[in-house]
């Protein structure tokens, strides 16, 4: 809530403290939450239901199947099923999940995945509910359990689900949509009607799911748009990226805020206990140089300390030198996914990816890499296409505001025999930058743009230079054979010009011998490797 | 028109037949070289002036074509074609233009998106070549260009068994072939030549009788004087033994024409024997006549004049580069251009009629005739 500024908040200072509800806060949050318009909307619903399953497919190592099945409804309104091969939730989760902002497994972990806030799905409920007036349908079979069918509304006033339909269906039966001969041993399907304005071009849900699946290749995707026009992408690697681990904080990465909430929570009885229990790379030496930098006492219970002393705490956590946090928490695609992902959806002539070492900043561990697709089918439409991920989500919007633009533009690309226009590379070029790490700094609470810091920007920078170097020197002996083909063919051709004027000339010889030796030496000139 | 057979016939299929051969060697032994024309190199750098014999000179620097760099390629096969071409010429006993022989030879490369040749220059270019590659000079390989300049006076030649008189031309003149080594003076009356720019005052001169009243065989070139007009001058100069005077406008580029009349060009350096009249004069415009005429009323400002952006151009640029050459650092040459240069202006030959349409002919030229007032 915005304080201080409209009449309502002056009204809360006065101690009439009222609950908003959730579809207030929808209300007030909608723009934050990705459903500002109808058009960005649908893109949202799709893209909170695809993350939610890659990430619910990865936890438990399925190799992901997807559909994403849209139909017109009339009336501007659309219904969206979508349909994971994952593990499935129990019946008793299912509601929750789906009826209830705010609930979420990824809430209180510091672990690299899609999703963070647990609040994606949920709000595509709410939305739904609030466009349509119509709840939300859920199936979900978990392995050798029965196949539960939920009819689910949230309940504005409580923030509960409220439970329509809770019924057993048979997979196999007619109550259960779409196609039958279809997995269904495991997984969940969930369908929901919402206003939305389904279009094409760069803000789409056809670019969403082919974002996703140059970065998740071993992922199968299957889209219907409303026209009945099916569009499949496929697997190409049955490799599952290396799990992520989970990771406690690292005190150079923690905020005031979260240390309060975890003081507060912490079982730990003594100060230098909470701090070797609940952050990484905090042991009994490093907890004493903390406190003792802070002057505070090491036996204190952690609840007895006053806000302003945690902030001593944490200022002097600061200043005391501690191991990087580990890396493992992060979970990159690696160089040979980004290039099968290049590959199988852009059919390009060159492909060079390089996934960096994970760095730390400022406590966070985050790791880049980026990947070059250049020529073959993409189409020369003057300036590059960016190709924008964190933890391997596409970012569509905002562009211009992301430290991968900015990365980008410091480039010098023209050494690497790309055209450039001021700082933008051209060409028949794609750029794709991915970003992976436990914390991503965004821009705003809307999650569209990576916000410049140096070290992120650095570490992309130097990524792309390094396949920009390799793409240089393809291109550039590309180049040298062209020109080498291209003087071969012509001498070639000119060869035959002018074997009968040198028989004339010499008044003997057979104009067709005198060709051939003209053509063997062409043959004997024509090295692409020299220019 | 019966076969055209020239004196130099059989030599120039052998030199055409020795250049073939020279290839064919090279496709044969790879110890020849892997297909190479070599051409003098005609630019200013291989240019020189004979003192002595007071003309241009090309130099002995060679510049070899190679079939197998691509930047000589294409010209290399258009060489060999237009060789090929002319020997058919001669062998024929024909004639052709050297817009004919691009007609001729003009077609898509078959496999390429280009022609054999694009536009007359690239084959006029390659004819050049081939004079300075095999030593047969253009009128050899039976090539002529479009006839450029006019002739009146007291002059009988035989052209291909036909006789034509110099002084019934009426107004237009005896057209001058590209090709006249094959003329024959039969008769001549005339003591003296005069080479003159500018159409109209070559108009000037014949309707005022000039080539009558005095004995005189008027050229007009029509600007810089092409190959036909300057080797009929040599032929003429040497086997009529008669002088020639040059009257041209009072700037750079009248006393180029001039430069080029006398000493040759720097593009035909390799044929000065043959064009160049190393004795002929200037006759006018001078800059002295500018006063003594009292001309001053009519003179033109010089162009081109450098300012604080960049080095002179047109008409300031143009002196600067003639001043220069070798064959212009005589003291009287110098002269005349730093009067130019000092009086910014430039002087037609038209501006006689300041005076009196008859004057330029009545008395102008004949006052300098006599009077032996040239520059030289």
């Amino acid at each position: 809530m915005a304080e201080g500024i409209d009449g309502q908040a002056v009204e809360a200072e006065g101690g009439d403290h009222r609950e908003i509800s959730v579809a207030e806060f929808f209300e007030k949050n909608k723009h934050l939450l990705g459903f500002e318009n109808a058009q960005k909307s649908i893109i949202t619903v799709v893209k909170e239901a695809v993350d939610n399953s890659l990430d619910a497919c990865e936890e438990e190592e399925i190799l992901p199947e997807i559909q994403v099945l849209i139909d017109d409804i009339g009336d501007e309104k659309a219904r969206v099923e979508i349909r994971d091969n994952a593990m499935g939730l129990d019946r008793e989760t299912i509601p929750k999940v789906f009826g209830k902002l705010l609930y979420g497994s990824k809430f209180h972990k510091l672990q690299q995945s899609r999703g963070q806030q647990g609040i994606g799905i949920s709000a595509s409920a709410m939305y739904a509910q609030l466009t349509t007036g119509e709840p939300v349908t859920v199936w979900s079979k978990q392995k050798g359990e029965p196949c539960h069918k939920f009819v689910v509304r949230i309940d504005t006033e409580k923030n509960e689900p409220e439970i329509l339909e809770d019924e057993v269906v048979d997979p196999e039966g007619d109550e259960f949509p779409g196609q039958k001969d279809y997995y269904f041993d495991h997984g969940t399907t969930i369908e929901m009607d919402i206003e939305a304005k389904y279009t094409k071009g760069h803000h789409s849900v056809r670019n969403y799911l082919k974002h996703t699946a140059i970065m998740n290749p071993y992922a199968r995707i299957v889209l219907r748009e409303p026209s009945g026009n099916k569009i499949e992408y496929p697997r190409v690697s049955k490799e599952l990226p290396k799990k992520p681990k989970e990771i406690k904080p690292h005190p150079h990465g923690v905020e005031l805020g979260v240390l309060m909430r975890m003081i507060d929570n912490t079982d730990s009885r003594t100060i230098s206990s909470f701090l070797q229990n609940e952050f990484t790379r905090v042991g009994k030496t490093s907890a004493e140089n903390i406190c003792e930098e802070a002057e505070i006492d090491t036996g204190r219970r952690p609840n007895t300390m006053s806000k302003d002393e945690i902030e001593t705490l944490l200022n002097a956590a600061q200043e005391v030198d501690l191991q990087s946090p580990p890396t493992d928490c992060l979970s990159p695609i690696g160089e040979d996914l980004v290039e099968k992902g290049l590959q199988k959806e852009l059919n390009p002539d060159h492909i060079f990816s390089v996934t960096r070492k994970p760095t730390v900043y400022k406590g966070n561990p985050f790791q880049v890499e980026v990947g070059l697709a250049y020529g073959g089918d993409i189409d020369d439409e003057g300036s590059f296409d960016e190709l924008r991920y964190a933890n391997k989500v596409p970012l569509l919007y905002k562009k211009s505001a992301c430290v991968t633009t900015k990365a980008i533009e410091n480039v010098s690309w023209n050494r690497y025999n790309i055209s450039q226009t001021g700082n933008r590379p051209q060409g028949p070029l794609y750029i794709l930058v991915h970003i992976a790490s436990v914390w991503v700094p965004f821009t705003s609470e809307g999650k569209e743009a990576i916000a410049n810091y140096d070290p992120i920007r650095k570490e992309m920078k130097l990524a792309l230079q390094e396949v920009g170097r390799k793409l240089g020197k393809e291109l550039k002996r590309e180049e040298r054979r062209r020109i080498q083909e291209k003087k071969k063919r012509k001498l070639t051709s000119y060869a035959k010009e002018m074997a009968p004027a040198i028989a004339s000339l010499a008044e003997e010889g057979n104009e067709q011998e005198m060709e051939d030796k003209i053509q063997q030496l062409v043959e004997a000139d024509y090295n692409p490797e020299q220019l | 028109m019966p076969k055209k057979q020239f004196e130099n016939d059989e030599r120039t299929v052998e030199r055409l037949k020795h250049l073939g051969q020279k290839i064919k060697k090279q496709l044969e032994d790879p110890e020849e070289g892997d297909l190479t024309i070599e051409t003098q190199v005609r630019s200013k750098s291989n240019v020189e002036y004979d003192e002595e014999k007071g003309r241009l000179a090309l130099g002995d620097s060679y510049s070899t074509r190679k079939f197998l760099n691509i930047s000589h390629a294409r010209k290399f096969m258009q060489t060999l074609m237009v060789a090929s071409k002319t020997k058919e010429l001669v062998e024929r006993g024909r004639t052709a233009s050297i817009r004919e022989i691009y007609y001729q030879l003009k077609h898509s490369v078959p496999g390429l998106d280009e022609n054999t040749f694009e536009d007359q220059d690239e084959s006029n270019n390659v004819v050049v070549d081939i004079e300075t590659a095999t030593g047969a000079i253009r009128e050899d390989l039976h090539l002529f260009a479009e006839p450029k300049g006019r002739l009146f006076g007291p002059i009988k030649i035989n052209d291909s068994g036909d006789i034509i008189d110099g002084m019934n031309m009426g107004t237009s003149g005896m057209a001058i072939n590209s090709i006249v080594d094959h003329f024959e003076f039969v008769e001549c009356n005339a003591d003296k030549i005069l080479v003159v720019e500018t159409s109209a005052m070559v108009n000037r001169l014949v309707e005022e009788d000039f080539h009558k009243e005095q004995d005189a065989i008027i050229i007009g070139t029509g600007g810089q004087p092409a190959r036909g007009a300057r080797r009929l001058l040599n032929m003429m100069h040497n086997e009529l033994d008669l002088p020639v005077y040059v009257f041209t406008d009072g700037d750079p580029w009248g006393y180029y024409i001039y430069s080029v009349l006398k000493s040759g060009s720097m593009s035909l350096a390799f044929q000065s024997d043959r064009l160049s009249i190393p004795d002929a004069k200037l006759i006018g415009m001078t800059m002295e006549d500018i006063e003594e005429y009292g001309l001053e009323h009519v003179t033109e400002d010089l162009k081109g004049k450098s300012g604080d952006n960049g080095g002179p151009t047109k008409d300031y640029k143009r002196i600067n580069d003639v001043m220069d050459y070798e064959w212009m650092q005589t003291d009287e040459w110098q002269k005349q251009f730093q009067k130019m240069l000092d009086k910014g202006v430039r002087v037609e030959q038209q501006a006689l009629a300041s005076q009196s349409l008859e004057f330029v002919a009545n008395t102008y030229l004949p006052e300098k005739i006599e009077n032996d007032e040239y520059l030289d």
